[in-house]
């Protein structure tokens, strides 16, 4: 097989990933383009290791290792999206300026955390409809 | 190796079967990535990187990489996806068209996709005009091989790996629990 194929392939996926990460608003899209650009990666590692015929199978090693780390980067990075959303009522990326959190709606005592769920995403619903409106 | 190996190939216009079935996977793969980059619904994004895993667990069969595949199979289809569906629906996401998926720069995001592309792609077939595959000869990514290398070459980085998931399973509980009345 000719190596050029499974290269441009990658390179293609890769950049595919890139315009979903630059694009994207909503974080969980943000990490579907970041596994997509590490599969783009695997199957160049996957390939060059066919290619080169290395004793110690560095590719495919490397590849099963990309894998593993991929499934515990993306456990840590849903886990941290759901704590935003939790926080702020909101996924979005371009709408999480602020390091600190300002909104009014965490002032709220901590231990009613069911009603301080429901009213910070009731003021995310209404930021929501404000920004499309 | 790789001159005997290019005068035994004839070239772009005689591909073999294996290169034909490479390419039409391919195709479909990167569709179905487009697609994932690019729908508005937020939860056909999620399953249409299905069909962009499945593809590239077909890509690495054909590389003779079966044990990858397989491993491709269970950790991505079976798992991630899994996980990315109760992430979206956890974050309450709306079902159907959703007219904010894409941000505001993502024309800015086109172009920097479109000229990587460019750059990428002229670069690679560029340096790989000449360059053969080999796949005759017993499997390289066989279980039984995989097996033999990974444990033979690369136990300390696996047992090292086996700790970092620990930590990430243990990170993931602590950032995902709801914080007690001790802590607030």
């Amino acid at each position: 097989m000719h190596l050029a194929y499974p290269a441009v392939l990658a390179a293609l996926l890769f950049c595919t990933g890139l315009y979903g990460v630059l694009a994207r608003r909503n974080a969980i899209l943000v990490l579907m383009s970041v596994e997509l650009m590490l599969n783009a990666v695997n199957l160049n590692l996957v390939a060059f290791d066919v290619w080169l015929r290395d004793t110690l199978h560095a590719g495919q090693a490397l590849a099963l290792f990309t894998i593993a780390i991929a499934a515990a980067e993306i456990g840590i990075g849903l886990a941290i999206v759901l704590a935003v959303y939790r926080n702020r009522g909101s996924s979005d990326v371009d709408r999480l300026r602020d390091t600190a959190e300002t909104d009014a709606a965490e002032a709220l005592p901590d231990d009613e955390y069911g009603t301080e769920d429901q009213a910070t995403a009731a003021a995310g619903k209404a930021k929501k409809a404000e920004a499309t409106a | 190796m790789t001159l005997a190996a290019t005068a035994a190939h004839s070239g772009f216009l005689s591909p073999t079967g294996v290169e034909i079935a490479f390419v039409l996977v391919g195709i479909a793969t990167l569709g179905a990535a487009l697609v994932t980059v690019t729908t508005k619904q937020l939860v056909h994004a999620a399953l249409w990187l299905v069909v962009a895993l499945g593809g590239l667990a077909v890509e690495y069969l054909l590389l003779t990489a079966e044990f990858i595949a397989w491993v491709q199979v269970l950790i991505y289809v079976g798992s991630v996806v899994v996980l990315l569906l109760f992430g979206l629906m956890l974050t309450k996401a709306p079902i159907g068209r959703s007219p904010d998926a894409d941000s505001g720069n993502r024309w800015a995001a086109l172009a920097v996709a479109a000229a990587s592309a460019g750059a990428l792609v002229w670069v690679v077939v560029d340096a790989f005009r000449t360059t053969w595959i080999d796949l005759d000869g017993p499997a390289r990514g066989s279980t039984e091989a995989t097996g033999s290398f990974l444990f033979r070459h690369w136990v300390l980085p696996f047992e090292a790996l086996s700790v970092l998931l620990l930590a990430a399973l243990v990170g993931a509980i602590v950032l995902s629990r709801k914080r007690g009345k001790e802590q607030s």
